[in-house]
């Protein structure tokens, strides 16, 4: 098999060497459940102890702040479900943006089904939310403000210490979806005031099925999954010892290497970007120039589908993802595409590539030589592509 | 996920381009969903489909869809090419996963459209042939990039 380019850390990592030999023993070895009075099963409260003050120093948090779950999708919808139910004496409505992800917008479909109302903030062309709408938004009812930190689909990275400021000036409370951003950029939940955060362990090379929910101390929200008095009796279920662990190596990682992990994919995305901009015609880079995700590079082609390319790319061994309706099973483009303003048909011919720690500059070059040929064989065969030419030569 | 017919007609679809002064074209489908299909067809004095090309925006499904009916009604009558449904597309490429069979639709769509193309050049009335649904357009906006 021919080698393969992975550009599509956005959706999921390979697990770090490293994080899978710190967790083996946790299978087979110290398989105890943590919470036992038996000392055999102390080495795993240990371990679980451990994840969780490696993660809540790379937050500035206290380590009883943090909350592990199944995912980040579990976070979000812990974070949204169960605020809407502390806080709903206070009032019943919700800030949100467009460009969140669905594990936030399908939340806040189900919330508005039970009576609560959500505002949707809109975003500018490279995806950022506008302060002054936000701060507008803001009602006497208002309980919470969810706005991920980086979007998952362009990368913009949104103004999230400013966001945190405007809702405690309210008295609102202030949730991040920070899936994305987690490990890729410096976060403090102090400084930035946050309340919430949500997190992932399988975008930062950390291993699947395990997430945690920062809750800051005050914040009054109750269990969301109902059982054994796991996570200070706010998450039941018995511990996931492996994938804390797991979790917890994946931070120090990511914490320990940010800097330099970081700026080398911000020089090697910033090329790849230069190079389809100079080299393949009408293309259109979507999400913020700067306030981006270092790993993350979002392209529409003009006159060409977005599955078609990523089938024709993974013929070539690349791997990437796009926010074309045939990639999500509906008949619309991704709505992330839609906010930013992007007329459907461009959207269609979106392609997102997102770097890892292992990617080289040669996968980049690959990417780039093959893309050319790619787009140009699919104009070609674009009748939208022929009605533009025919228009261009009158 | 796609059938290898499938696959095949995708990385080779035939009958690729354009027909210049074709006897009938048809362009099908909005940009708004993402598929636009486009079909060429030469006609000659006997009604038999001399040649038919293609071109088409949209995903594998609608790639190869396009490919097999061109395919399949080159060298037929009028009337035999009217009989290929987007069922008879479907079956040839030995089926569709469920989410894209409505792209098939698309190609049944485009033959009829450019056979009322001919016909309407012609001045002549087809037997079982209803004016194309036209949605081109929708969608669509200029915008400079």
């Amino acid at each position: 098999m021919k080698k393969l380019i992975y550009l599509d850390n956005a959706a999921t990592t390979k697990t770090a060497p490293e994080v899978v030999e710190a967790m083996l023993p946790y299978f087979t070895e110290y398989y105890g459940n943590a919470s036992t009075v038996y000392a055999f099963g102390e080495e795993s409260k240990k371990a679980v102890t451990k994840g969780r003050d490696t993660i809540a120093n790379a937050l500035g948090a206290k380590p009883e702040e943090i909350y592990f779950t199944a995912g980040g999708s579990e976070s979000d919808n812990w974070a949204l479900k169960a605020t809407a139910d502390a806080y709903q004496s206070k009032g019943k409505h919700i800030i949100t943006s467009k460009i969140e992800h669905h594990a936030i917008l399908h939340t806040c479909d189900y919330l508005e089904q039970h009576g609560f109302e959500i505002t949707y903030l809109d975003v500018d062309e490279n995806g950022l939310i506008s302060l002054e709408d936000l701060e507008a938004a803001i009602r006497p009812d208002t309980i919470l403000v969810s706005i991920m930190f980086a979007n998952n689909e362009i990368g913009t990275i949104e103004p999230v210490a400013e966001i945190g400021r405007i809702a405690h000036e309210h008295g609102v409370l202030f949730h991040t979806d920070a899936v994305q951003a987690f490990g890729q950029v410096p976060i403090n939940v102090d400084e930035m005031n946050i309340d919430m955060l949500s997190s992932s362990g399988h975008k930062l090379n950390g291993p699947k099925g395990i997430g945690f929910l920062y809750i800051r101390k005050g914040v009054k929200i109750r269990s969301f999954i109902h059982g054994g008095a796991q996570e200070r009796k706010r998450r039941a279920g018995t511990e996931n010892v492996p994938g804390i662990v797991g979790f917890g190596k994946a931070v120090e990682l990511a914490v320990a290497n940010m800097k330099e992990r970081t700026d080398k994919e911000i020089e090697l995305r910033d090329h790849l970007i230069e190079r389809i901009e100079k080299e393949i015609p009408y293309v259109k880079v979507n999400g913020d120039r700067v306030k981006r995700l270092p790993n993350n590079v979002n392209v529409c082609f003009r006159f060409v589908e977005g599955e078609s390319l990523l089938i024709m790319l993974d013929m070539k061994g690349i791997c990437a993802s796009s926010g074309s309706a045939c990639t999500s099973g509906s008949l619309d483009p991704s709505h992330v595409l839609l906010a930013i303003g992007l007329p459907h048909e461009i959207a269609h011919g979106s392609l997102r590539l997102t770097l890892g720690a292992d990617t080289t500059k040669e996968d980049v070059d690959t990417t780039v030589d093959e893309l050319k040929k790619i787009v140009a064989h699919l104009r070609e065969m674009s009748p939208l592509y022929e009605d533009f030419v025919k228009n261009e030569a009158k | 996920m796609y059938s290898e017919k499938v696959m095949d007609h995708f990385q080779h679809p035939r009958n690729v381009g354009e027909i210049e002064n074709a006897s009938g074209v048809g362009t099908v489908g909005n940009a708004k969903c993402g598929d636009i299909m486009r079909i060429y067809l030469d006609i000659d004095d006997d009604g038999i489909i001399r040649d038919c090309k293609f071109k088409t925006f949209g995903c594998g499904a609608a790639v190869a869809t396009s490919s097999m009916a061109t395919e399949l009604v080159m060298g037929k009558s009028i009337q035999e090419a009217l009989q290929v449904t987007n069922k008879a597309v479907m079956e040839a490429l030995d089926g569709l996963p469920p989410v894209k069979v409505h792209c098939s639709l698309l190609a049944e769509e485009g033959i009829h459209a450019a056979l009322w193309d001919y016909a309407t050049k012609h001045g002549i009335k087809i037997e079982g042939l209803e004016k194309p649904k036209n949605d081109i357009s929708e969608g669509l906006e200029d915008e400079d990039y």
